[in-house]
């Protein structure tokens, strides 16, 4: 009785709650109908939680922010250059762009060092050294990012200063902190990837007479590349996110960047910098800077999923 | 008797502290289909996998002896394995068809090998399905994933992409052990006509399979060659008393 509980789907349960009943002298310890249902019932609630507070939070977003996006209107919002909040001028364009470049420039060199490195770890170390630097690279993802921050704003926003001008907070120096930052998110997801390709692949294509970088070019990368899409894409959900360590490296102005060694202000350091003393419109208009934020981050959660489902198109 | 393609000289193959093959002598015939086969860890894969050195992908791995492929040894230090692999082509037992097009699956080896000309990769992927009797059922489709055809015609998808880099020797590990019994007799008519052609090494589990395609025979146990003859004698005339336990079913 106990065991056919531990192995009870729902189904299960009920039917050998039913045969109890038809038996003359059966006699019932427990009753494993309610226990089952007992616990569907707090997997139910738990799930619904979350759920809930993630729905809550959306609208609460999109709720505080949209009537400030009439206001203002939906073109001006997002393309006036402008953000004034003393004078009522509430355009983003220049964060939008600030957010987008800084977030490109840091994929610019993270993704390929990244793929290169998740190539080198699952394919060319050994696994044993491989095994040793994937787990190292966890653990970067794992550092605070006020740690990154700090790590910046004490070395590489003075490097910058000294070697190639400016005052140092700049997108560059986002850029190179960012890239850090979302490294170990590339690198992990791509070898995990690049691992999980079964290994009839490799050596299908060994026996054919091609060479490791050959059988790696043409057969394990194309057949890892969903999983190295949605690596990049993650990365860079993270990258357009990420907030504490790109306010205290760049600088923070409320321009249109004029090069790499200007400053920037991105829509995440928008929120932070402002909404510590923001109320009314002003902080309505950062509400409507997450919506924004919150729409760039689903559909690059799309983008992901058409991605996979591309992959599975051809996989086994 | 036809022309000696592949000798096979003491070979020991260890696997760490594991030795998993004892001085294997083996001869194998140009155009003749021979069967290895043998319960199983008894070496019949890992005997397979020293003649296009794929056995050296597995860390820990010693082979000693030498084999001879065309009375050119293929353990020397100096010997293109690239070049040996593209002479010795493989077939699987899981049908490891690469994730991309049927097209793109067969010109893989060809492009590899330095063909960029379309036309003759074209030419070369038609050839090579033909004469992998796969042609008449996939004609149509050759750009569709290669992942969507059923078991058999991956199989013979894989052999498509093997024959397409013109090997002259083709190794088959288990090929048919995936597959149902139909597909299975097609793969069988299959090695058979491709057998005039090229020199065919095939483990199998399946001794009926074995007598129905196999030319020789070498039945394999605890890493040893304990029989190699002839198909036909093997299993009516067997010499060796663990041979006829093996094939009378007793063990394995």
């Amino acid at each position: 009785m106990g065991k056919l509980i531990v192995n009870g789907l729902s189904a299960g349960a009920v039917k050998v709650n039913s045969e109890e009943k038809n038996r003359p002298h059966g006699r019932q310890r427990f009753q494993p109908l309610n226990i089952e249902r007992g616990i569907e019932f707090l997997l139910k609630l738990s799930a619904a939680t979350a759920i809930l507070a993630i729905i809550l939070i959306t609208i609460f977003i999109f709720a505080r922010g949209i009537p400030l996006i009439f206001k203002t209107g939906l073109i001006d919002f997002i393309f006036n250059l402008k953000w004034s909040p003393t004078h009522g001028s509430y355009g983003i364009a220049a964060m939008l762009v600030g957010s987008l470049v800084v977030t490109l420039s840091s994929l610019i060199w993270a993704v390929p060092l990244g793929i290169s490195g998740a190539i080198f770890m699952a394919e060319i170390a050994p696994p044993r050294i491989g095994n040793m630097l994937g787990r190292m690279v966890e653990l970067l993802a794992g550092i605070p990012s006020v740690v990154f921050g700090f790590f910046g704003l004490i070395v590489i926003v003075p490097f910058i200063r000294t070697h190639l001008g400016g005052n140092g907070m700049s997108v560059l120096a986002g850029a190179i902190i960012l890239g850090i930052m979302i490294l170990p998110t590339i690198i992990s997801i791509s070898r995990d990837s690049i691992l999980s390709v079964p290994a009839e692949y490799k050596e299908g294509s060994l026996a054919l007479g091609a060479t490791h970088m050959q059988s790696i070019k043409g057969v394990i990368l194309p057949a890892a590349r969903s999983g190295i899409i949605t690596a990049i894409i993650l990365g860079m959900g993270r990258a357009i996110g990420e907030t504490m360590a790109v306010v205290m490296v760049t600088g923070n102005s409320t321009m249109i960047p004029g090069s790499i060694l200007s400053p920037v202000r991105t829509m995440t350091s928008n929120i932070v910098l402002e909404m510590g003393y923001a109320s009314g419109d002003h902080q309505a208009a950062l509400f409507a800077t997450g919506a924004v934020l919150f729409i760039f981050i689903v559909i690059l959660n799309l983008v992901v999923n058409i991605s996979i489902k591309a992959g599975k198109n051809y996989a086994n | 008797m036809s022309q000696l393609k592949l000798k096979s000289e003491n070979i020991k193959v260890f696997y760490k502290d594991f030795q998993a093959l004892y001085d294997v002598n083996m001869d194998i015939e140009e155009n003749r289909v021979t069967a290895l086969i043998g319960p199983s860890g008894c070496g019949k894969s890992t005997f397979l996998r020293t003649i296009n050195r794929l056995n050296e992908l597995i860390e820990g791995t010693r082979t000693e002896g030498q084999i001879y492929l065309d009375e050119r040894p293929i353990y020397e230090k100096d010997r293109d394995v690239v070049e040996l692999r593209k002479k010795v082509g493989m077939v699987f037992q899981k049908p490891s068809v690469f994730p991309m097009s049927i097209y793109e699956n067969v010109a893989y080896g060809p492009r590899i090998h330095g063909i960029k000309d379309r036309n003759r990769l074209s030419e070369i992927v038609e050839r090579s399905l033909k004469a992998a009797n796969l042609w008449n059922e996939i004609s149509d489709r050759l750009n569709s994933p290669a992942a969507r055809l059923s078991g058999g015609q991956q199989q013979r998808l894989v052999i498509a992409r093997v024959l397409a880099v013109e090997p002259e020797v083709i190794l088959m590990d288990e090929p048919a052990s995936a597959l149902d019994p139909i597909s299975t007799s097609r793969l069988e008519d299959l090695i058979a006509e491709l057998k005039k052609n090229y020199t065919i090494v095939i483990v199998t589990h399946n001794m009926q399979q074995a007598a129905r395609i196999s030319d020789y025979t070498g039945f394999f146990l605890n890493g040893q060659l304990v029989e190699f003859s002839c198909t036909d004698e093997l299993f009516v005339n067997p010499r060796d008393k663990r041979t006829e336990d093996y094939i009378t079913g007793r063990f394995g």
